[in-house]
């Protein structure tokens, strides 16, 4: 048996530096062993092997590197042993470690992941206790870890509280922090730290305050705050008493009559004044009425999943009105309409047209957003003719309000909303059609259509014609 | 009125503010004290620093800054009409409490709400307030989530944005129309407006490549929202719908769902009984089905009955029963699309399956050790050595695999 001594238990270097001698030597795992403290004072580089004559030197993986250092860290006996032998297997198998599914290799990550873990429960767990110095305050803990993570985990604690002077000291042991440098010291015991704070009763106070006794889950609670931990946390000495109580509170909430109204309430109501909702017979008599009032608008069902209704804008008495189908994405969250991307193709073809857009009067013919959702995004939906029929009641109120001269209607939904009959867009664009009102309307494509188009020739051509419609439009006015 | 102590305070406040479930603190810009003047770091995995027996985190000092409030809300133990004792912080002493808490590590940081005083203005402006004191007087680079209060000023909302990690507006009842019922004062469409809002000025936060000087951040964790379960008569499949139209809507990061717990004083409009946790349960994992394996609202809700979730069984269990022509799937060869649909399989284990058959061909032994227990996966996969044949589609199966009879799902209606 060859034995490699270690400085201490997390002494990777020394490891590394007998593991290397005794592969090189050909040493096998089960005649290989590491210990902590033998030798140390010169004899262990005796003890090492001379490398068999046939040795070449080697290289290991880098995840092998990084995963041996984070075992080492496990509070188990073996770990030397599982590191060598998977060491010794690389030789072998040199894509081993990215075999996750072997015994070794799997049982190493499962090593690595308690490790990853009692850091993380470091990070959670320490509490610091102030006192007062002439030197100013510091900041103490103790701590348990549950593995041998203080080194790894100190960093941490370093760039939070990169301003305080701080120690934590733990049985494997201590970190120091002056603001300004890390520095490790040797193990510590319970009594070198504070025993109390004051701050201490305030969190006791809000931890039992936050608790929710009708939801009594206690192995979840311990699952996720070991037992281990909890003589070092101040709150945790509450657990019992906080579960005793908690079936007869629950209880008690359940069994209470109802109770009278607090008297506050009459008073408080009676100041509330929210916005009136769409009623039966109400006619809008302004824009502005309008737009509020078709937030309260659940003639057809489109208003649940969007945000808001989104009302027509533009000059109260403009000679030109525009529709659309409905708003997109962006005029949903927005609340005005034909700010996405048609918008902008919209505003383009306007001004090539000659026709200044503030003297337009931009509506849709449906007020609310309809799509269907799909993962993180929204992707439109073409609204149904009984949701455009739903709508057409704003938008006749809209036409009734603005009296535009010409109405000129973006794609089949808008003219279906304005003529109240389907309609082939490109069958009877670019001419005016008389409507019962006196206007005119005239069809033609949605701009978004456009966007759709991949070719760029087609695009441009499109383009153009749809110029060519709004020119046409101008003519009309 | 009678000053009352801090402690006393902090208990009306804390106990004021439990019955919102959100303690995230992950998922924001990374950043931490170094060179600053104050302390704090976020370094994009949350930390928990202790559970309660409800087996909730406690990661954030989560309180109201007032429970007064001048909203009826028949589920909120602080509507208008509750007999609860009131109280309110001053906005230094939450600042201190902030402090003194986050320098002993008892929290990630700060989760402040409030009800409603005044206005809807009045009541966000005290809230900004707080987090710009702590973030521009002490330099405090912790965790910040606001509560939105959805009828204020945009103007304030986008302050908010300046300072806090998250912002959230919580819709609370799956169904509008019982929010009309059990909060007349608040309205949905509001809500909704709030959160597009959020919406819009988080994605202009976001630096364009070609942007030289990027943009000011706002709240890089994005928003979140609370939906109560139990407290509607709201079905599973509709709660789901809902889910899915406010993460499509408004880039949520995550929608919370909250069992409706009996509370103090409580309203005789609404159910008094033990929450339905396990149904709150059964809905978190469909929610994850949702944004992490691939799928839609609809689909989860086939293996539904009149709505609800199998209680008994997961719902990614449910649906595969249901689906057994999608099965067996084969472990060495199937698109992780497919993997991700397999029960028992979680995405790590799926991203280990993936990686690992580029070098070797797996056997039964192998899964065994990617997943947490390989009965319930075993019907639904075939290795180089196992396949399950008839298996699959047994009659039992179900019986085989979830042996425990179904628990009665609690009705509250």
């Amino acid at each position: 048996m060859h034995v490699g001594a270690l400085a201490g238990e997390t002494d990777f270097e020394g490891w590394r530096q007998s593991a290397r001698a005794f592969r090189l030597a050909g040493v096998p795992p089960e005649r290989a062993a590491f210990r902590v403290g033998a030798g140390g004072d010169g004899l262990f580089d005796e003890s090492l092997p001379p490398p068999s004559p046939d040795a070449a030197p080697f290289t290991v993986p880098k995840a092998f590197v990084d995963l041996a250092q984070e075992v080492i860290l496990h509070r188990s006996e073996d770990r030397f042993d599982l590191m060598y032998r998977l060491l010794w297997r690389l030789e072998a198998e040199p894509d081993l470690m990215k075999i996750v599914t072997d015994a070794d290799v799997a049982d190493a990550l499962e090593r690595t992941k308690n490790v990853s873990r009692a850091s993380h429960k470091m990070k959670a767990f320490v509490r610091f206790r102030q006192i007062e110095e002439d030197t100013g305050e510091r900041w103490i803990a103790w701590f348990e870890p549950a593995h041998r993570v203080v080194e790894k985990t100190a960093p941490f604690f370093a760039r939070r509280f990169s301003t305080m002077h701080w120690s934590i000291l733990t049985p494997d042991g201590s970190a120091f922090w002056d603001a300004e440098t890390l520095t490790f010291g040797p193990p510590a015991t319970r009594d070198m730290a504070p025993t109390e704070d004051e701050i201490e009763e305030f969190w006791k106070t809000y931890y039992a305050s936050t608790f929710n006794p009708a939801r009594l889950k206690t192995k979840t609670m311990q699952g996720e705050m070991p037992r281990r931990y909890w003589k070092n946390l101040p709150e945790a000495s509450l657990i019992p008493e906080l579960v005793a109580q908690s079936t007869v509170r629950t209880e008690a909430m359940v069994a209470a009559p109802a109770p009278e109204p607090n008297a506050r309430l009459a008073k408080t109501l009676s100041r509330m004044n929210r916005d009136q909702s769409f009623e039966k017979g109400f006619v809008p008599s302004t824009l502005q009425e309008l737009d509020q009032a078709v937030q309260a608008c659940r003639r057809c069902p489109l208003w649940r999943d969007a945000t808001q209704g989104v009302c027509g804008e533009g000059p109260k008495k403009a000679r030109l009105m525009i529709v659309g189908e409905q708003p997109g994405d962006q005029e949903d969250l927005a609340g005005h309409p034909f700010v996405g991307p048609a918008g902008k193709v919209l505003d383009v073809a306007l001004d090539e047209a000659g026709i200044d857009r503030d003297d337009v009067f931009v509506t849709n013919a449906v007020k609310h957003f309809k799509h269907e959702p799909r993962g993180k995004r929204r992707i439109h939906k073409t609204p149904a003719v009984s949701e455009v029929s739903a709508c057409r009641w704003w938008l006749d109120a809209e036409r009734r309000l603005v009296k535009p001269k010409l109405i000129v209607t973006l794609g089949a939904t808008a003219a279906l909303g304005v003529l109240g009959r389907k309609v082939a867009v490109t069958q009877e664009r670019g001419h005016g059609i008389d409507l019962a009102d006196g206007a005119k309307a005239l069809l033609t494509v949605h701009p978004s259509y456009l966007l759709r188009i991949p070719e760029a020739a087609a695009k441009a051509a499109e383009r153009e014609r749809f110029t060519l419609d709004l020119k046409r439009a101008k003519t009309l006015l | 009125m009678a000053q009352i102590d801090l402690r006393r305070k902090l208990s009306i406040l804390a106990d004021a503010a439990k019955y919102d479930a959100s303690c995230a603190s992950s998922g924001t810009s990374k950043r931490d004290s170094l060179g600053g003047k104050g302390v704090g770091s976020t370094e994009g995995m949350g930390i928990c620093h202790a559970y309660t027996p409800d087996g909730r985190c406690v990661s954030l000092l989560k309180i109201l800054l007032t429970n007064f409030c001048i909203y009826d809300c028949a589920y909120c133990i602080n509507r208008a009409s509750s007999n609860v004792p009131r109280a309110r912080f001053s906005v230094d002493e939450v600042v201190e409490l902030t402090l003194n808490f986050y320098k002993r590590n008892y929290i990630e940081g700060l989760f402040l709400s409030s009800g409603i005083i005044r206005s809807g203005d009045y009541t966000m402006e005290q809230l900004v307030l707080v987090a710009k004191k702590l973030r521009t007087e002490h330099d405090f680079r912790g965790y910040i989530h606001l509560k939105l209060i959805p009828e204020a000023d945009p103007k304030l909302v986008e302050e908010a944005g300046l300072y806090a990690d998250r912002l959230s507006a919580n819709i609370e009842l799956p169904r509008d129309e019982a929010l009309k019922r059990l909060a007349p004062q608040k309205d949905v469409g509001v809500i909704k407006k709030a959160m597009g809002q959020v919406r819009l000025a988080v994605e202009a936060a976001k630096p364009e490549k070609r942007d030289r000087i990027k943009p000011p951040k706002f709240a890089p964790a994005g928003q979140s929202t609370q939906l109560i379960v139990g407290a509607d008569g709201a079905p599973d499949t509709e709660i789901m719908d809902r889910s899915a139209s406010l993460y499509g809507g408004y880039g949520l990061r995550r929608v919370y769902y909250s069992a409706f717990s009996p509370i103090p004083d409580s309203s005789s409009a609404l159910p008094l009984a033990k929450p339905p946790l396990m149904r709150e349960h059964r809905l978190y994992q469909a929610d994850w089905l949702m944004r992490f394996y691939g799928f839609s609202a609809p689909e989860i809700g086939e293996a539904a009955t009149d709505g609800m979730l199998d209680l008994a069984i997961d719902p990614k269990l449910a649906w595969a029963l249901n689906r057994r022509e999608q099965f067996p799937v084969d472990v060495n060869t199937a698109p992780r699309e497919m993997l991700l649909r397999v029960p028992g399989l979680g995405v790590k284990s799926v991203d280990r399956i993936v990686s690992v058959r580029r070098w070797r061909t797996l056997r039964l032994e192998d899964i065994a050790r990617l997943c947490r227990g390989i009965d319930k996966v075993r019907p639904f996969i075939t290795t180089l050595d196992w396949t399950p044949g008839g298996l699959t589609d047994a009659a039992d199966l179900r019986a085989r695999i979830a042996p425990d009879p179904a628990p009665v799902q609690m009705s509250l209606f």
